[in-house]
């Protein structure tokens, strides 16, 4: 069933609020990502506030649905959605990076909510398909998703496991690839062609779906259509805009990973439609 | 009698597997050599050959010790601890998951392969990993031990396992414990601290001292960490000399645990260091090889003799 025009809209609303606390958060530290965490936004939000089965008064439930951030770096992006789940406190935010905070510069599983470390790409497919084996062998229902970066995609490992899920039939399985063109160097065609991303899963066995990485309904669209799938599993290719929402940030790889002054800080919440 | 190590691992792990039902197994397509193969056979459903892709192995028992398995990967050691790296130090220590790595020809076991299949780092590696445990077994009844103690122990563990035959050591009853280590012939003058393989090569090489008239101890480390502080300490307070004996790089592995150990003590004593001594090996016939580089009885007894000559000024 598709969402209701009601409920996008709330998620929609939810994306801009989560964009300019992410924002707000990255500036405070002067330190962080901001680009990447800005086109996976609704595909957090989505999964988060939405599609996946967890609850924080229940965080150890055996068939609760697991998410892998494979690309650690929108770390942030990842907070906010869980802040909001309440598996962390509402002022946690502010402890971004800093000094004895449970919101490190990267995921790490002692943060409440965080199913597995992250940081170092290319690795997080895999620990992704061990959940996805492991839930099979037990019989749960549960479903996994692995979020990955597109600049990810020079890592080989990816491909070990693109490799392997479909091997094992993984249908619990849905890959979603931010696909937004940038990464830190330049943009992906420049600093690593990704040539057909498409024709490349399809090649490996995957069910592949492209869709608009920053349109709910389309992205809640491609989920349901992936649970269908009952032999093997899904890559949703997302394709989305780094530095999505602000004007000076989108399509530029300089965004990647800058802190942000504060005249940007307050452009950026102005073009967000303000801190209401 | 004796076992080959691998053979020993393989055949345990099978059996554990009878009652333990969360052991899962995964081999990156080498699991005729290092045994796990015993497994595949025994339990089809929980052995899974992830390809010669040792990073996606790693890193999806990392996934599966998430929901409640206790996985073990296995491949040659050389490459469980480089190419599998990355994952074990990112996912499996800083998440503290249970994932067990049997690493399955250490040293030079696989001699005639060459320098691009031993494991002559893997200690040094391993140990510096925050919450990994590191095992060194010497024979039959303490692979049986780690194997077992790997399943039970919530944690990463890694087992240091040789496609070797070693001799017998230990009874079938002989209580082991992580973090001990085991005085295996005494003696007053030197102790020779060794893990595998060298823990025989320092007993026959104490047994051509004893007929020159020199009383050696031999110490069995089979805990490399945590390792035991205080027997340690005790044989430097007791013999004035120690030397310690691996099939590694004479950095970062046993030697460097056990000189922590003497310099956080305290306890410096003269100290001899048997092992690779900071080169690449080659290909040969595992005898001479060990013998060429100098961890064999009589490389571990030119350590004793060196060690000596300094106790003595």
């Amino acid at each position: 069933m598709s969402l209701s025009k009601e409920r996008c809209a709330e998620l929609d609303e939810l994306c801009r609020v989560f964009r300019i606390d992410v924002l707000k958060a990255v500036h405070s530290i002067q330190s962080g990502h901001p680009g990447g965490s800005l086109s996976v936004c609704e595909i957090l939000t989505l999964l988060y506030q939405e599609e996946m089965n967890i609850s924080a008064d229940d965080p150890e439930n055996p068939d609760r649905d697991r998410l892998v951030l494979c690309k650690g770096h929108a770390a942030p992006m990842l907070y906010r959605n869980l802040i909001e789940k309440g598996f962390l406190p509402k002022d946690s935010m502010a402890t971004l990076r800093r000094i004895n905070s449970q919101l490190q510069g990267h995921p790490s599983n002692h943060t409440p909510g965080v199913e597995m470390p992250s940081g170092p790409l290319g690795i997080g497919l895999s620990a992704a398909q061990g959940m996805a084996m492991g839930l099979k062998l037990n019989g749960s229902p549960a479903r996994v998703y692995a979020i990955l970066g597109d600049g990810e995609l020079d890592e080989g490992a990816v491909w070990e496991a693109a490799a392997s899920a479909p091997k094992f039939a993984l249908s619990n399985l849905t890959a979603i690839v931010d696909y937004n063109k940038v990464q830190l160097d330049g943009t992906t065609d420049e600093v690593m062609p990704l040539r057909d991303l498409e024709g490349k899963w399809k090649a490996f066995g995957w069910n592949v779906i492209r869709c608009n990485g920053h349109d709910i309904s389309a992205l809640h669209d491609a989920l349901e259509n992936a649970k269908k799938v009952a032999d093997k599993p899904t890559v949703i290719i997302a394709d989305t805009i780094k530095g999505k929402g602000v004007s000076f940030m989108e399509g530029k790889a300089a965004w990647h990973g800058k802190a942000i002054p504060d005249a940007e800080l307050a452009q950026a919440i102005e073009e967000l439609g303000g801190d209401k | 009698m004796s076992k080959a190590i691998r053979e020993v691992y393989g055949t345990v792990l099978a059996e554990l597997a009878e009652k333990n039902k969360d052991i899962v197994v995964l081999d990156a397509d080498l699991s005729g050599s290092t045994k796990s193969a015993i497994f595949g056979k025994a339990h089809p459903e929980r052995f899974f050959n992830m390809g010669i892709a040792e990073s996606n192995m790693v890193a999806t028992a990392a996934g599966l010790a998430t929901t409640g398995h206790i996985p073990f990967v296995n491949t040659f050691t050389v490459f469980l601890t480089t190419l599998g790296l990355i994952s074990t130090r990112a996912q499996v220590c800083y998440g503290n998951l249970n994932v067990k790595f049997g690493g399955a020809y250490c040293g030079m076991s696989d001699a005639f392969d060459g320098s691009s299949h031993h494991a002559t780092e893997d200690i040094a590696v391993m140990r510096s990993l925050p919450n990994m445990t590191v095992l060194v077994p010497s024979d039959a009844a303490s692979t049986r031990w780690a194997t077992g103690f790997a399943v039970e122990k919530q944690g990463p563990v890694y087992l240091r396992l040789s496609r070797d035959v070693y001799p017998d050591l230990y009874d079938e009853n002989t209580s082991f414990e992580c973090g001990k280590g085991a005085v295996v012939r005494d003696g007053s003058d030197v102790t020779v601290i060794a893990c595998g393989l060298l823990v025989h090569k320092a007993i026959e090489a104490a047994e051509i001292m004893a007929a020159k008239g020199v009383s050696v101890r031999v110490v069995d480390m089979y805990s490399v960490k945590p390792i035991d502080k205080e027997l340690i300490l005790k044989c430097a307070a007791e013999t004035g000399a120690i030397v310690t004996a691996e099939e590694h790089n004479i950095y970062g592995g046993l030697g460097g645990a056990v000189s922590e150990v003497l310099a956080w003590g305290g306890a410096g004593v003269p100290t001899e260091y048997v092992g690779i001594q900071d080169t690449f090996t080659e290909s040969g016939p595992y005898k001479e090889l060990l013998a060429k580089y100098g961890v064999d009885a009589n490389g571990v007894v030119a350590g004793i003799e060196k060690v000596l000559v300094r106790k003595k000024k």
